[in-house]
């Protein structure tokens, strides 16, 4: 198992924003969680992310104990995160918002910049290598001088999804991928989270409120509602299950 | 194009030549004078840019921590020991307590770091003021010796009586720390700095350890502020409280803000260009403050990376007019 969840609960002032949620992730696959809105997603991966502590519960990641870790050591642990609204390094250009997700995974440290060693230089060259290769990957290699304030939208959440993605981790977190973006955009982004996962090899696990996108892309679902898991499978099994139907399409069939 | 001569060479080259040559050209002791505090409040103003500018932790402690400095190396050449030794103590033991008192300070932020910081540099202040015994209370140290000799084989030695060999003195360490800051900026260090103060919260979802670089950035930067402190101290004779002042921060602060935050030109384009304006402006007596107001008030409104930060913004946006031409260009070529 790659992550384990076990009875997290979030209270914010006395409200339970999550409330004792189980969840695995298997090795390779897509997870997609949904629900409608306020049901806990974005906190469930803010728990994850280590973001916010939780109230009560442990969370591992291959066996290892991750809970209440500070948010830049479970990135290093392996778990890359998108966020709903698009965050981005908007004051620095495309390329440098790439290098930075990298710097995880370099070794020098401040002697090694002052003094320009051996190691800086590999670092460098290693880190543009990688940059490259990232840039072609999400389709963005002609923006690499570009400032972020230059990008479309949709670019933007490409580009979002290239950080989480250049650190090199072993399961990427997308909270709302194709938020805002309208249909033709949204297929160019389901592309690239399934190349993703069947060429990079990550595992994936997304927030998403377009059913008919998550219901093509998704192995493996599970459906929050006030903070409660209230059904878990495959997509077709949610798109029959009538506790779902009630709570999240509002008795209407799934499109 | 009149901003692209930023990016040439032989600009700095020119720029180092003319900077070497200075004592020839200026022969006013009193504006050289002027020209070595430019030099000292240019390593000051590019070290508060580090963590100010770069890292976007104002910090008003800066004075202070050069004031540690100031006062670290006049006790310690005063009690013997050799300036070359004292000045890298004094930075290092500007850094010292730069570290302990960033580790609570760096855990608040925005306005309130800024606050705590001001009250470090006020407090710094305080002390120079009423422990007697030690720092000589509002009387301060006089009497501090300039930098000891240094001896060459054959040569005899460099002293450093005159205003040209302190000129140069001063020159060299300005040029350290430009090398230094350039090396930090130019680097995945410089970026995960850039990056903390860009975002926070995506900086440490994407793996730095921010705390960790705003802390590393504040001792880099108090290290050199000590530094310049030692350099001041020796250089001047004597030191008084009003070495840490505030109001030393907010100069430095003003000279940042117009001549350009993260940038490294900004900060020493500041230190000359501000004093020297000053200088002018002596005319207009306390008037002059008023001229500063505005001044500041519309740079931070219309430019608010400074007086480099909008060479910069323009040369870049030529740039994009100019590439976008080219495309164009091809891309008619093509159909």
């Amino acid at each position: 198992m790659l992550l384990e969840a076990e009875n997290l609960t979030k209270h914010f002032a006395g409200l339970a924003a999550v409330n004792n949620v189980s969840l695995n992730v298997k090795e390779g696959e897509i997870l997609a969680i949904v629900g409608p809105n306020g049901a806990g997603k974005s906190v469930l991966f803010g728990l994850i992310s280590g973001l916010l502590r939780p109230t009560s519960g442990h969370i591992r990641m291959q066996d290892t104990e991750i809970t209440g870790w500070k948010p830049h050591r479970i990135a290093r642990q392996g778990i890359a995160r998108t966020f709903q609204t698009t965050a981005l390094f908007d004051q620095l250009r495309v390329m440098d918002n790439l290098a930075i997700g990298y710097r995880q995974r370099t070794a020098g440290g401040f002697w090694s910049t002052l003094l320009h060693t051996r190691r800086w230089e590999e670092d460098k060259n290693r880190t543009t290598a990688k940059v490259m290769e990232i840039l072609s990957f999400i389709g963005l290699a002609e923006k690499a001088f570009h400032f972020v304030s230059a990008l479309s939208q949709a670019e933007q959440k490409r580009l979002s999804i290239g950080v989480a993605l250049i650190s090199e981790p072993k399961m990427i977190l997308l909270d709302e991928p194709t938020g805002g973006l309208i249909l033709e955009d949204t297929d160019q982004i389901t592309d690239l989270i399934k190349k993703i996962h069947k060429v990079a090899g990550v595992t994936v696990c997304l927030i998403e409120h377009k059913m008919r996108m998550v219901m093509g892309l998704a192995d493996r679902m599970i459906v929050l509602n006030f903070g409660s898991v209230i059904a878990e499978g495959t997509p077709v099994e949610i798109s029959q299950n009538p506790k779902v139907i009630e709570a999240y399409l509002g008795g209407e069939s799934v499109a | 194009m009149a901003v692209k001569f930023l990016r040439e060479k032989w600009i700095y080259v020119l720029l180092l030549v003319l900077a070497l040559a200075l004592p020839l050209l200026v022969t006013n002791r009193y504006h050289f004078q002027i020209i070595i505090m430019g030099c000292l409040f240019s390593i000051a103003t590019l070290s508060m840019n580090l963590i100010l500018g770069y890292t976007g932790q104002a910090s008003l402690a800066h004075a202070g921590f050069f004031g540690l400095g100031a006062y670290g190396l006049a006790l310690m050449t005063k009690s013997g020991i050799s300036f070359w030794l004292a000045l890298p103590f004094s930075g290092l033991f500007a850094a010292l307590i730069g570290f302990l008192i960033g580790l609570p300070t760096l855990r608040t932020r925005g306005s309130y770091f800024a606050i705590s910081t001001m009250c470090f540099g006020v407090i710094v202040s305080l002390v120079a003021g009423n422990w007697i015994e030690v720092t000589g209370g509002f009387n301060g140290i006089v009497g501090i010796p300039v930098p000891s000799p240094i001896p060459l084989p054959f040569l005899g030695e460099i002293s450093f009586q005159t205003q040209a060999a302190q000129y140069y003195l001063v020159l060299a360490f300005l040029l350290l720390t430009l090398l230094i800051m350039n090396r930090l900026v130019h680097s995945l260090l410089g970026l995960s700095f850039m990056a903390i103060r860009n975002n926070e919260v995506l900086a440490e979802a994407v793996g730095v350890p921010t705390f960790v670089g705003k802390v590393l950035s504040f001792v880099v930067a108090n290290f050199f502020a000590g530094m310049a402190g030692g350099i001041y101290a020796s250089l001047m004779g004597n030191i008084s409280p009003g070495t840490a002042s505030l109001d030393l921060t907010f100069n430095w602060l003003v000279f940042l803000l117009l001549g350009g935050v993260a940038t490294l030109s900004g900060p020493i384009v500041g230190a000359f260009a501000i004093p020297v304006l000053m200088e002018y402006l002596q005319f207009l007596a306390e008037y002059r403050m008023i001229i500063f107001g505005v001044l500041l008030i519309v740079v931070i409104i219309y430019f608010p990376r400074g007086l480099m930060g909008a060479f910069t913004t323009l040369q870049e946006r030529v740039q994009a007019v100019y590439g976008r031409r080219k495309e164009a260009v091809k891309g008619a070529a093509r159909s």
